[in-house]
């Protein structure tokens, strides 16, 4: 099918207006094989038609459909490796001495696509601190697409995605298969509250976290809306706590609240007095 | 050079497995089964991974890892199955006979580097 460039923008705008997501013009083939299967799934004639259906109706499920299908979702467990190794040997031990008179701890990932990232966190805090079973520990999963949510909570991985980074001990421990699939452990879907969270729009009954990941998503955003985002992150942290970005990602040039600090192999953010009261940390 | 051995009957697998550890700036050696591999690998230095299909004909790579666990020479070898089997209990009893990681048949690449990157990590 092909776009014509009436179309391309008013999915642009749509996009930009609803996700933030930025579209470049050169990016009109994705919008082209992205919105394909949905122009057929609705029996319609082409993409020009799905935009002319949009157009026509109030903002509702054809066009969340669409927002949705332009957003990557790619992920994977243990992506990238570093920063849940940090996690686990710094900063959940530096956390729980802190926070040993209130037993709590809140973990957030900001963009949990698929679920292998909090999953990922669940099944560390689980296999590494026993102890925290007595704690009150919330990991907050939060994405845009009510699509991928539903996926993530099932809970439910293809062998192609149970293959990619999570260590074999882990999935004979955590995962039954079900015939070519494996579903996570209802424990560990227990651990964790998926909810739906747009990220440019108002963040309601958020509470305060300790550790942030907002990862391999501020990547899509101009950058205006990754300002907004990091100033409302900052105001969610607690003072001592930790934000993960994506490899490719920084608060540099946007943030200034927020200081690199490197532990081990990744860095990561945190609150910049928080940093300066403790000269232990390298700061890069 | 890190040495990795790359133990599979398929000759096609053990070439593309053989040019993807390359790539990655291994020193390559291949045995066409759990036999052929016992022999290989008391040639030079030990390997610092080794890459076991399941199925092989005279050992298979069950076999293979049980024997290679005996030997005090090669407890270090990083021992990673990458087969077609793929039930939970394989991996277990593969897990249990002394196989550090599990790669299942068909993999990327891209599997196969994030494996080898948990490798590094769990036994640094
Ligand atoms: C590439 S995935 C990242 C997943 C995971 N954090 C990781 O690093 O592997 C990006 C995710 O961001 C979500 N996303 C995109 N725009 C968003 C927005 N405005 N608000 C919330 N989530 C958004 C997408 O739905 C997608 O699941």
């Amino acid at each position: 099918m092909s776009l014509s460039e009436t179309d391309f923008d008013y999915v642009r705008t749509l996009v930009k207006e609803r996700s933030a997501i930025v579209l470049e013009p050169s990016k009109t083939y994705l919008v082209d094989s992205r919105l394909t299967p949905i122009v057929r799934k609705l029996n319609l004639g082409s993409i020009s038609d799905l935009v002319a259906r949009m157009r026509s109706e109030r903002f509702g499920e054809v066009h969340r459909t669409v927002i949705e299908a332009m957003t990557t979702n790619e992920t994977s467990f243990f992506r990238d490796v570093h920063p849940f190794e940090a996690f686990r040997t710094k900063i959940v031990p530096e956390l729980m001495a802190a926070r040993a008179s209130e037993r709590a701890l809140t973990i957030w990932c900001g963009a949990c696509s698929s679920g292998q990232e909090p999953y990922t966190i669940a099944m560390l805090l689980r296999d590494s601190f026993p102890e925290l079973g007595n704690w009150r520990v919330q990991i907050l999963a939060t994405d845009l697409s009510t699509e991928i949510l539903d996926r993530a909570k099932r809970g439910v991985f293809s062998q192609l995605e149970v293959n990619r980074g999570l260590p074999a001990a882990m999935l004979v421990r955590h995962f039954t298969r079900q015939g070519l699939e494996w579903q996570v452990s209802e424990a560990l879907r227990n651990m964790i509250t998926f909810r739906e969270l747009n990220l440019i729009e108002a963040w309601p009954g958020m509470p305060r976290v300790d550790v942030v990941f907002m990862r391999n998503v501020l990547i899509y955003f101009d950058i205006p809306t990754k300002k907004d985002i990091l100033a409302k992150v900052r105001q969610l942290m607690r003072p001592d706590g930790y934000l993960f970005l994506g490899g490719a990602e920084t608060t540099m040039n946007l943030d200034d609240a927020f200081e690199r600090v490197q532990l081990d192999k990744t860095g990561c953010y945190r609150l910049r007095e928080a940093a300066e009261r403790r000269p232990g940390y390298a700061t890069a | 050079m890190v040495r990795a051995l790359v133990i599979d009957d398929s000759r096609a697998l053990r070439s593309l497995m053989g040019r993807m550890l390359r790539d990655l700036g291994f020193e390559v050696v291949e045995a066409c089964h759990g036999k052929d591999a016992l022999e290989r690998i008391r040639e030079g230095a030990p390997p610092t991974i080794a890459l076991v299909d399941w199925n092989m004909p005279e050992m298979n790579g069950l076999e293979f890892v049980r024997s290679l666990r005996q030997d005090d020479t090669f407890k270090d070898v990083l021992v990673m199955m990458v087969t077609t089997e793929t039930e939970a209990t394989q991996m277990v009893s593969a897990l249990d006979a002394g196989a550090n990681e599990y790669l299942m048949k068909p993999f990327t690449r891209e599997a196969l580097v994030e494996k080898l990157d948990l490798l590094s990590i769990e036994h640094a």
